[in-house]
């Protein structure tokens, strides 16, 4: 209402930062995913379009449902999901208190952050025959490529989050006589939880764009392996079908990310 | 429940060597029991930092503060302090953030269920005398800056702290909120009887809530003047009107002014007011 009177006639769709309608909202998130379909639909549909440089999106749902019945495509998702969440869970499990303590001491910090960063920028590629001579080729090198990939993101993630606890609250517990593990359980964990999940929730994401990159260690199942071996036999359809079930358990993971996040903290309501 | 506070010869400089910066240079200052004192002054002139080595969150580089002849070494249970804001704990209900000390050790040693019965009393009470009786259940970011501070107060107040620490807690709150909070954190002081020593730069929030005016002064910080308050122990907010009050009130901005090099500000000022009249008459 108040960005009604300083329009000047421009409409609230085109002001920075004005609320928008949720309709207008809903109308523009559906044209934002059936825009680019339509697109990708007339684009194959062109003469002169090799459906090997460019299968429609007929046939990428064809090859799907071939996929889901013929090929074992469930078995495929089940593999690499738990590839990824196994690689995401490690890192989680080891990232998460080594964080916390990075971003509560500086001492800690000082020890480990220059290392974390030195080796974050190394591509997890490079590490495959590293992880093959160390770990095999069994099931666990596909987890460590994708534990190399998210892990050192994770920690300073974590570390970040936990220092963006204000001042404020941990000196107040100070004033209130808590010790400094108190300090850690009843003030920075629990101040730090919202911004922990988005990062549970961001890393995810990323694990998941290395699961091509670990199915590419002797697998022979798995959703990157399948993509990998249609590049083979140059099955465009294939690859296709295989980058879009990443997207689409991408998204329904996020989603269910975001669904903890609104339920697990109720105090954030109303300030976003 | 009172305490006496004496600082001695306290000094703090931050950093070393050539860049390093004096943000309180051989402060002396005898708090009495029950006091209510005000420290007031530009910025930088070394007040937060002052109440900030009072609480314990702060380290001397030398001197000594000492709280009943104690030495204060770190923050301890005996000086609450309350923030300017960010200090409450968003995922807990103010019921929850009030009663947020007695989760920790410091106050539920030798615990009887005569104190834990005492203590939920006190809560109620700190609710009902800070009117927070009908968002007891909320949470803080349903709550107005003013109602927010009054929560940081309560759970200040919850251990019953011989000394309350206040670091400018009412530098957000618009006017008309800050008045009302004024004459609250009065009324707490005549019932709860403890030493109060509140951080401000606004003078007439110095003047009204004070017996005793801390001026302090920057570059390098330091104790610059003390004032007594010429006010009764109760006051209205009338009070802010008479002679005496803005006596007072204009004899510390002046002195503020000429410590603060705000003056030279102000024949910056006139000199270019000069210029622009001169070129106006060309």
């Amino acid at each position: 209402m108040s960005a009604s009177k300083s329009t000047g006639g421009v409409s609230p769709l085109w002001q920075i930062r004005a609320a928008i309608d949720p309709r207008h909202y809903w109308v523009l998130a559906l044209l934002g995913l059936v825009a680019p379909l339509l697109g990708w639909g007339v684009a194959s549909s062109l003469d002169g379009v090799d459906k090997v440089f460019l299968p429609g999106p007929a046939d990428v749902l064809s090859r799907m449902w071939t996929w889901a019945v013929e090929d074992g495509l469930a078995g495929d998702v089940a593999i690499s999901t738990w590839r990824v969440v196994a690689g995401w869970a490690l890192s989680a499990v080891i990232a998460l208190p080594l964080g916390l303590f990075i971003g509560s001491y500086r001492s800690v910090q000082a020890l480990l952050e220059p290392l974390t960063d030195f080796i974050r920028y190394m591509p997890a590629v490079a590490f495959i025959p590293l992880v093959m001579l160390w770990v095999g080729i069994e099931e666990g090198s596909k987890v460590a490529i994708i534990f190399i990939g998210t892990f050192f993101q994770m920690v300073l993630m974590v570390a970040e989050d936990v220092r963006r606890v204000p001042l404020a609250q941990i000196e107040a517990a100070q004033t209130m006589g808590a010790t400094r593990g108190e300090i850690i359980e009843k003030v920075i964990v629990p101040s730090a939880k919202p911004a922990l999940l988005d990062t549970l929730r961001v890393t995810m994401g990323w694990a998941w764009t290395y699961l091509v990159v670990a199915e590419l260690v002797a697998a022979n199942s798995g959703l990157g392996y399948a993509v990998l071996k249609a590049q083979r036999f140059l099955q465009t359809d294939k690859i296709f079908a295989g980058i879009l079930m990443i997207g689409l358990i991408g998204l329904v993971i996020d989603q269910g990310f975001r669904l903890v996040h609104r339920k697990a903290f109720p105090y954030l309501a109303g300030r976003h | 429940m009172s305490a006496r506070i004496e600082i001695h010869d306290a000094n703090k400089v931050f950093g070393h060597g050539p860049r390093a910066i004096t943000a309180l240079e051989s402060a002396d200052l005898d708090i009495r029991p029950n006091e209510f004192v005000t420290f007031v002054g530009a910025s930088g002139c070394g007040k937060s930092t002052l109440l900030r080595m009072i609480g314990g969150l702060e380290s001397l580089t030398s001197g000594n503060i000492t709280v009943n002849g104690q030495p204060i070494t770190g923050p301890g249970v005996d000086r609450a302090m309350v923030f300017q804001h960010y200090s409450l704990y968003p995922w807990l209900t103010v019921l929850d953030n009030i009663r947020f000390c007695r989760q920790l050790k410091a106050h539920t040693r030798d615990r009887t269920s005569a104190d834990v019965e005492k203590a939920s009393g006190r809560a109620d009470a700190l609710i009902r005398l800070m009117g927070l009786s009908h968002v007891a259940h909320a949470y803080p970011s349903q709550l107005s800056g003013g109602m927010q501070q009054r929560v940081a107060i309560a759970r200040a107040l919850m251990s019953r702290p011989p000394i309350l620490l206040m670091d400018e807690p009412f530098g957000a709150l618009d006017a008309q909120t800050r008045e009302v909070m004024h004459d609250l954190i009065r009324h707490v002081h005549r019932i709860e009887g403890s030493t109060i020593v509140f951080v401000t730069h606004d003078v007439e929030e110095a003047i009204y809530l004070g017996q005793r005016i801390v001026l302090m002064a920057p570059r390098p910080g330091r104790i610059d003047t003390l004032y007594d308050v010429p006010l009764p122990a109760e006051r209205h907010q009338d009070m802010k009107l008479e002679p005496a009050f803005l006596a007072l009130k204009r004899e510390i901005l002046e002195r503020i002014r000429e410590t603060s090099g705000m003056k030279t500000d102000l024949e910056q000022l006139a000199r270019l007011n000069a210029d622009a009249a001169a070129t106006a008459q060309e």
